[in-house]
């Protein structure tokens, strides 16, 4: 199956608010795009409408693939060892491997030690390692370079290009300079 | 079904005792606590202890299974599970069933055990004792059921544990009139109209606390 991410019209309303209308785009395999805009203008909420967990005000989105998120929020039990709470999706996601992404990401140390006591960019890099459990065409990343040190940067930069080059689609958020062949989205652009 | 199975392991892994977010114990020391305390206020009649103890521990048991709603669905929803869970196509009604499940598990069953020493505290009689388990087993589902219904409906707002006392207590009022008029009647039909109650409230509950997780995302 390709993957494919369109959308038509897009508008959202939070509150009595409308942040952004009249937004389109239409991506397929191994497209990229980069999310821009100042602070409140709706980045996060066109992802959760992208990924279908909210809905838009007007328009319409269409998918083709399983998406996988990363958002602000870590959905791991901080008080549960990493192994036990990555363990969780890992069975979720068919049983799959964890100790791949876990070596991938750096933190296969790290197995034994409660999510709590885990670093902002060491819980990042489990988020990441998540979001490798199983392939999964269509990837939005809200600021997930966030918080991670140049190296796991780079690394998760040359993820995403990977995941691209593999006939992948990735909508992302950074306010850092990711160093990524992507074309540039800036929602002020469609601001209300 | 799978999935289900997964759920569950996770979710009793979290609230059983000795689990990770460790309070599966408060229920059962407040509810002791009470039948230690209660002889202590009305003085050591036996006649006044054995006759309104048994309401007594009906009404402790309802307040304790209060203690464990703080976390029960609150950490979930800050922490995103429930939007990873259904990108992975598992919707709220599911995970909320093996949550009813596993909060049932976490403080019914020790509490079950505990009206023993509970009701040698408050000088009960054998048939008292064997009607308030009874009656207990038949009501605590339905306890559960109005808890998981509750912390959903809460989970996003701050400081809502101090209301979720407020709105359990009058949904498990029929609960209770049913599951404590047990002890003093001769038939069962008390506890048979508090389990009847109990499965009424454990079919719904999955689908209200669903539907208050989703109204509560955007």
């Amino acid at each position: 199956m390709q993957a494919r991410l369109s959308a038509t019209d897009l508008a959202c309303r939070k509150g009595e608010r409308l942040l952004f209308a009249k937004l389109g785009l239409d991506l397929g395999p191994g497209d990229m795009l980069q999310l821009r805009g100042p602070n409140g203008v709706g980045k996060t909420s066109l992802l959760r409408i992208l990924a279908g967990l909210a809905r838009p005000f007007t328009g319409a989105v269409e998918r083709a693939g399983e998406v996988g998120l990363i958002d602000g929020r870590h959905a791991l039990d901080t008080d549960r060892t990493l192994e036990d709470a990555l363990g969780f999706w890992a069975r979720l996601d068919g049983n799959a491997d964890l100790d791949g992404p876990l070596e991938t990401m750096g933190i296969a140390a790290l197995a034994d030690i409660p999510t709590g006591y885990l670093s902002t960019g060491q819980r990042q890099r489990a988020v990441i390692a998540r979001l490798l459990l199983r392939p999964r065409p269509i990837w939005l990343l809200d600021e997930a370079f966030a918080g991670l040190d140049t190296a796991s940067q780079a690394q998760l930069a040359g993820l995403v290009r990977k995941h691209c080059d593999d006939g992948g689609i990735c909508v992302f958020v950074s306010h850092q300079d990711v160093s990524l062949p992507a074309p540039i989205l800036d929602l002020a652009e469609y601001a209300a | 079904m799978k999935a289900f199975a997964i759920l569950l392991r996770r979710d009793l892994a979290i609230l059983l005792p000795g689990g990770a977010r460790g309070s599966a114990f408060l229920p059962l020391i407040f509810f002791l606590l009470v039948a230690v305390l209660f002889p202590f206020a009305v003085g050591p009649e036996p006649g006044l202890l054995g006759r309104t103890g048994g309401g007594l521990l009906w009404v402790a048991a309802l307040l304790a299974s209060i203690l464990p709603l703080d976390r029960l669905v609150a950490a979930d929803v800050e922490a995103g599970v429930f939007d990873q869970l259904a990108l992975r196509g598992i919707s709220e009604e599911v995970a909320m069933t093996a949550r009813l499940l596993a909060h049932w598990l976490s403080f019914a069953p020790l509490m079950l055990i505990a009206t023993l020493p509970a009701a040698a505290l408050l000088t009960l009689t054998g048939s008292t004792f064997w009607r308030l388990f009874v009656s207990l087993l038949a009501g605590t589902p339905g306890l559960a059921a109005i808890g998981v219904m509750t912390a959903a409906l809460l989970a996003s707002l701050r400081g809502g544990t101090a209301l979720a006392g407020l709105l359990l207590a009058p949904l498990a009022a029929p609960l209770v009139i049913f599951g404590a008029g047990h002890l003093v009647r001769d038939d069962i039909s008390g506890a048979l109209f508090a389990a009847a109650f109990s499965l009424v409230l454990c079919a719904i509950a999955p689908f209200a606390a669903a539907a208050a997780i989703r109204a509560a995302r955007d």
